[in-house]
């Protein structure tokens, strides 16, 4: 019993230093951040090229999770949940929404992106903006080491409380303004 | 008797999951190896949980479905008392046909139970169920488990615009209509405890309650306004408009049978256990006060009849949300002040 629970130690110590040596962790690690930012940018492919319009939207909804799983990949945790809630919880369900409510017809073929291709203008405006963000991407100073946010929101709740007090102020006036045009518009013509 | 007083102070999961962790140690004599055999215990135990509690929670749903009913219940399966029902109907909901109603959105129509069911056993993995024993414990815990729990949204619109029928579709749309609504009360009651405790990460805010007062009686107000908003974010009566049998069969879950239609379920139960979970965090007496509120919401089921969409609609935006608003503004006033004394 003794002899077979040391060879089993000898064992796992003996797997754990061959993965150690051929770079295992790290390579999980790349092939998680591969995999999300693979999968984010299929997703944001299906939102082109899906040819029913809720497919697309869906697919968006998904871009937006891949994208909150990068930033809690990197140690963004609160925007992670900023990102999760804003967008894939409200901003993507009144997208689905509206393009439920306002079309009557099938669906099957709502998102003309047959014609795409012909549209060689696009594509190359398109590439264009890649190849420019790209360059800025590969051109500027970032640093490739994670950087250690710890516990963010804090922080943030300070920084918006007293320096950036006013552009924060200002926003939520900004929001209100729209609240109360949404209410105006949506309250219709006969209850005025 | 001094162990014991060890366990209560360590709490009893955490003592378990020491223990496990000192056999692992000692068989494969690895952190690494033992972390992860560890966290794949937690998640087997998590959807143990959740399992297990849709299994007692269909029989207890019954069975107090029919005494405020002045009925008898489940008494044939499983000795006097019914028992073995829900494995019955468990059975029986796996060996129904799977009907695929014609011209649906195929993988939408088939994607969206299963999309449902994967927030609600997320959120499992924040909570607090003991003293240390959190399976993720992270340092924005109460606003990461909002927003997935505010995920569950989608795949009501999915299936409400896949099933293809005017039912599922109305269905649907009340449901984001409704979540929607009762999501801002819901956030804005749980701002109170976030803000008595100077903490998001969850077992912070169980730690707070164990040094102070529970959060229940110093926050009766959002207590309530969370206790009727989560009953409207798990669609249960009498906010189940998104169901609404008599009006619109069943809402999304119209055009599904057998286990996809079982998922749906599965999901409600799971949602049902996690908001009952979360202003009652305690240490030993953690699973008999989830059992009451469990009750609670199933009291409130079979009392009171079922309201109207826009009386409900209303009620969020017009009561609920101004009342938790005020209590943060009172919270808030309360804090300051005991600062300044």
């Amino acid at each position: 019993m003794e002899e077979a629970l040391s060879q089993l130690h000898g064992f796992v110590a003996w797997g754990l230093a061959l993965a150690e040596e051929y770079g295992i962790p790290s390579l999980i690690e790349a092939g998680l951040f591969f995999l999300f930012a693979g999968l984010a940018l299929s997703f944001a492919c299906g939102v082109i090229f899906f040819r029913n319009v809720v497919h697309s939207a869906l697919s968006l909804t998904a871009t937006f999770i891949c994208v909150a799983c990068l930033y809690i990949f990197i140690g963004a945790d609160f925007m992670g949940a900023v990102q999760i809630l804003v967008y894939s919880g409200a901003v993507a369900v009144l997208i689905v929404m509206a393009i439920m409510l306002t079309r009557r017809d099938d669906m099957s073929h709502s998102n003309p992106s047959r014609g795409l291709f012909r549209h060689a203008g696009a594509i190359v405006v398109s590439g264009l903006f890649f190849l420019s963000m790209a360059a800025v991407a590969l051109l500027s100073p970032f640093k490739p080491t994670r950087p250690i946010l710890g516990d963010a929101a804090p922080g943030l709740a300070d920084l918006m409380l007293t320096h950036y007090v006013l552009p924060f102020e200002v926003a939520a006036i900004l929001l209100l303004i729209a609240m109360i045009g949404a209410i105006v518009l949506a309250k219709g013509a006969d209850e005025r | 008797m001094e162990i014991w007083n060890t366990i209560m102070e360590q709490g009893v999961l955490a003592t378990a999951s020491e223990i496990l962790r000192w056999f692992f140690m000692l068989v494969f004599a690895s952190e690494l190896i033992v972390d992860i055999i560890m966290k794949g215990i937690g998640i087997g135990a998590i959807l143990g949980v959740i399992s297990v509690a849709a299994i007692v929670f269909t029989y207890a749903e019954r069975k107090v479905c029919a005494f405020m009913q002045v009925r008898i219940g489940p008494n044939r399966v499983g000795g006097r008392y019914g028992l073995l029902q829900s494995i019955a109907d468990m059975l029986k909901l796996m060996s129904k046909e799977d009907i695929i109603p014609e011209g649906c959105d195929r993988v939408v129509w088939a994607l969206a139970p299963m999309l449902l069911f994967v927030p609600s056993a997320l959120i499992y993995a924040f909570f607090p169920f003991d003293k240390g024993a959190a399976f993720a414990d992270v340092n924005v815990g109460v606003f990461l488990m909002l927003a997935i729990s505010s995920q569950a949204v989608l795949p009501f619109l999915m299936s409400g615009y896949a099933s293809n029928s005017k039912y599922a579709f109305i269905g649907g749309i009340r449901t984001v209509a409704q979540m929607l609504s009762y999501e801002a009360p819901m956030v804005f009651s749980l701002l109170g405890v976030v803000m008595l405790s100077g903490s998001m990460r969850m077992c912070d805010i169980v730690e707070a309650q164990s040094q102070q007062l529970w959060f229940i009686l110093m926050q009766p107000i959002a207590f309530v306004v969370f206790v009727i908003s989560a009953t409207a974010e798990t669609n249960r009566t009498p906010f189940d408009l998104v169901e609404d049998e008599s009006e619109i069969v069943a809402g999304p879950f119209a055009e599904y049978s057998g286990m996809r239609w079982a998922l749906f379920f599965l999901a409600e139960y799971a949602n049902l256990l996690s908001v009952s979970i979360l202003f009652l965090p305690g240490v030993v007496w953690f699973g008999l006060k989830v059992l009451a509120m469990v009750f609670v919401f199933m009291w409130f089921r079979w009392t009171f009849p079922r309201t109207r969409i826009d009386q409900m609609l209303a009620f969020s935006w017009k009561v609920l949300l101004p009342l938790a608003l005020a209590n943060v503004l009172f919270t808030g006033v309360g804090i300051y002040a005991r600062q300044w004394m």
